[in-house]
């Protein structure tokens, strides 16, 4: 299945903008965003919510007029070529709600209908594994159903560019993974991605880049590995003390190997390069001060941890 | 529906889309066809025409009021009935008796002209008790009553029933369903498709179509069975008014939701656009009764033309030509309304 269409877009960007602003009264929604996705790649906003990635993405979608800022999808421009712009996109809005008393091959078939090329309502089915829910009415799909379905109708046309915005939100881990998988056949076969989302997981194991996204701005943009080596640290030690007792967090960012450290409600983070070398250092240190442990826990660093760094916040705080 | 693979044209898939959601939905079934027909039937048989109903006459209780009372029963049409002096006003007012007599020489009779029925009602006791009291009448006029089919008030009333009708389902079914698909942003979703936009309102109004027949058969076969309303024009010609009514008002209807972001909105608006018509298009009574400054403006309106157009096709046998300047009326709602919405329609 070829779905990236003319060989001339194959290495060109697939999304391209400039100076990108949106305002809603008083609201900075977008403040001045520069962005380039390539063809055949998956690329993800990241962001907690109102960072401005729904906004971001239903203007590239088309959906939104920017109030400043160049757009260029796919080589062509909303305004002129909207038509043709339309043929070769797949889209998927946050939360979409379709007609509940249709079955799920109804609304597929409507929405194939809309275009020139693409499979069959069956093949489409077949890709999201809801041919034993054809018959069903949408109303009762569970959740992660619904989602598939959304992304099936973002699909009949073979778009070679899909956008989705939130597509796992609310949907359990297994669902959850099913439409990752759906959405790595999407990649394999050639077709480009461009998605939003707040799960930091799931930018980390879909996107080949990733753009960090706070109050309208790009605060961090490459690939995952990128953001997080850029820490310096690509490790993370949590640890609370007993009873909530004060430590010093610059004795600790004394300790061999440790980066950074911070305290966030009451337990300490500590960044550092390798975790074998500070833990015991660690507890000799804790013991020295004659602190009690009540919770230790070392990770790889994430982008959560990235994010954190940029802003002081949590992805999931607001 | 069958394991169709291949879809037809979008304007046919989004009218077979709307018709489902529909027929899914039976409670939009009864509320958009079934209790409209019923309340025009009830409507129906109120107005239809009650036969030789009787004068309701009060006499004060005094002197003599025996006799004036005996003489009123004797005469036929009327009824005749003693009434306390503390209750007789209060039984004018809420039309017990029409008309109160006041017995003596010569009597008295007490009603409010402004009502009809107790102007006839005094007509009526004079005409009794002048003879009781010895008039002879010259001579005994002929009476010819109308019965005949086609001159009754039901007659005229079943045509404007029907175009209410067809103005009330046309803009609610489709005055809710847009709204409906715009507060669960489905239209949204449509809108980031390549569907052409004119499309996706033209299957709204089509979808409205296929309804339209089971509907005005309905209304109009049981009208011809129960009252014997006749249908002296073609068929054609009646199918031809009433889809260029249907067509009207659902352009109008698309019209009144094209901005609306709630049901209720868009329930206000439905209302304050068919309100006046009920009142002035001729559904109840003649729109001849207003102004004649008014008069062009109530022409134009579309339930008068369409009104119009059905009692000339129903009652008089008018041909198409005949109703051209009502069909021109209609037509030009429909594209106007249309054409309005298909620009100024709010898609998120």
């Amino acid at each position: 299945m070829p779905l990236v269409g003319a060989p001339d877009t194959k290495r060109a960007a697939a999304v391209v903008c400039r100076g990108l602003q949106k305002r809603y009264g008083d609201v900075v929604a977008v403040a001045g965003l520069d962005l380039e996705v390539r063809a055949g790649e998956c690329f993800g906003l990241l962001g907690p919510n109102g960072a401005g990635k729904t906004t971001t993405i239903e203007i590239l979608e088309g959906l939104l007029k920017q109030d400043a800022g160049e757009v260029e999808v796919l080589g062509l421009r909303w305004g002129t070529d909207d038509r043709a712009l339309r043929q070769r996109l797949g889209i998927q809005l946050q939360d979409t709600q379709l007609q509940e008393k249709l079955s799920v091959e109804e609304v597929v078939r409507l929405f194939r209908s809309f275009y020139r090329r693409g499979p069959s309502v069956g093949d489409v089915l077949r890709m999201v594994e809801l041919e034993s829910k054809r018959r069903s009415w949408v109303g009762k799909l569970s959740g992660g159903q619904k989602q598939r379905l959304a992304v099936a109708c973002a699909l009949v046309n073979e778009p070679d560019l899909l956008f989705l915005d939130e597509p796992t939100t609310g949907l359990d881990p297994q669902s959850r993974r099913q439409l990752w998988s759906l959405l790595d056949r999407f990649r394999a076969d050639g077709g480009t991605i461009v998605l939003t989302t707040h799960y930091m997981d799931e930018a980390q194991t879909l996107c080949d880049r990733v753009a960090i996204m706070d109050q309208g701005r790009i605060i961090a943009l490459g690939t995952p590995r990128e953001l997080i080596s850029s820490l310096g640290a690509e490790h993370a030690v949590e640890f609370a003390i007993d009873r909530g007792a004060e430590v010093s967090t610059s004795l600790l960012a004394q300790l061999p190997g440790v980066t950074d450290a911070r305290v966030d409600a009451g337990t300490v983070r500590l960044r550092v390069t390798e975790p074998h070398v500070v833990i015991p250092a660690l507890l000799l240190e804790l013991e020295r001060q004659r602190l009690q442990l009540s919770q230790l826990a070392t990770h790889q660093a994430t982008l959560e941890d990235v994010f954190v760094a940029h802003t002081g916040r949590h992805l999931r705080d607001e | 529906m069958s394991r169709r693979e291949r879809p037809y044209h979008p304007l046919i898939e989004l009218t077979i889309a709307r018709l489902l959601e529909f027929v899914r939905e039976p409670e939009a079934v009864f509320w958009v066809v079934v209790f409209p027909l019923v309340v025009a039937l009830a409507l129906g048989i109120a107005f239809r025409t009650k036969g030789d109903e009787p004068v309701y006459v009060g006499v004060l209780e005094a002197a003599g009021s025996a006799e004036v009372t005996a003489a009123l029963t004797k005469a036929p049409g009327i009824q005749a009935r003693l009434v306390a002096r503390d209750r007789a006003d209060l039984a004018l007012r809420d039309g017990e008796v029409q008309v109160i007599v006041l017995p003596g020489t010569p009597p008295t009779y007490r009603f409010d002209p402004a009502r009809p029925e107790s102007k006839l009602a005094r007509l009526a006791v004079d005409a009794a008790l002048q003879r009781a009291a010895g008039r002879a009448d010259r001579f005994t006029a002929g009476e010819e009553t109308i019965e005949a089919v086609g001159a009754r008030y039901i007659d005229w009333l079943i045509p404007g029933l029907l175009g209410m009708n067809i103005m009330g389902t046309g803009m609610w079914s489709i005055g809710f369903s847009v709204v409906w698909a715009r507060t669960r942003r489905v239209l949204k979703r449509l809108a980031a498709t390549p569907m052409s936009r004119r499309d996706y309102l033209l299957a709204q109004m089509l979808a409205r179509l296929v309804f339209l027949g089971l509907e005005v058969g309905a209304l109009l076969g049981f009208a011809a069975l129960a009252f014997s309303v006749p249908i002296r024009g073609s068929l054609w010609t009646l199918s031809g008014v009433v889809l260029l009514g249907a067509l009207a008002f659902g352009g109008l209807g698309l019209l009144v939701a094209s901005r609306a972001r709630t049901i209720e909105a868009a329930s206000g608006w439905m209302n304050f656009s068919m309100l006046p018509m009920w009142v002035v298009s001729g559904v109840f009574f003649s729109s001849a009764h207003f102004p004649a400054p008014m008069q062009p403006f109530i022409h134009a309106l579309p339930l008068t033309a369409l009104n119009d157009a059905l009692r000339a096709v129903m009652l008089d046998g008018a041909t198409p030509r005949e109703v051209g300047a009502e069909a021109a009326i209609l037509g030009a709602w429909a594209v106007v309304c249309f054409s309005i919405s298909l620009r100024i329609f709010r898609w998120k």
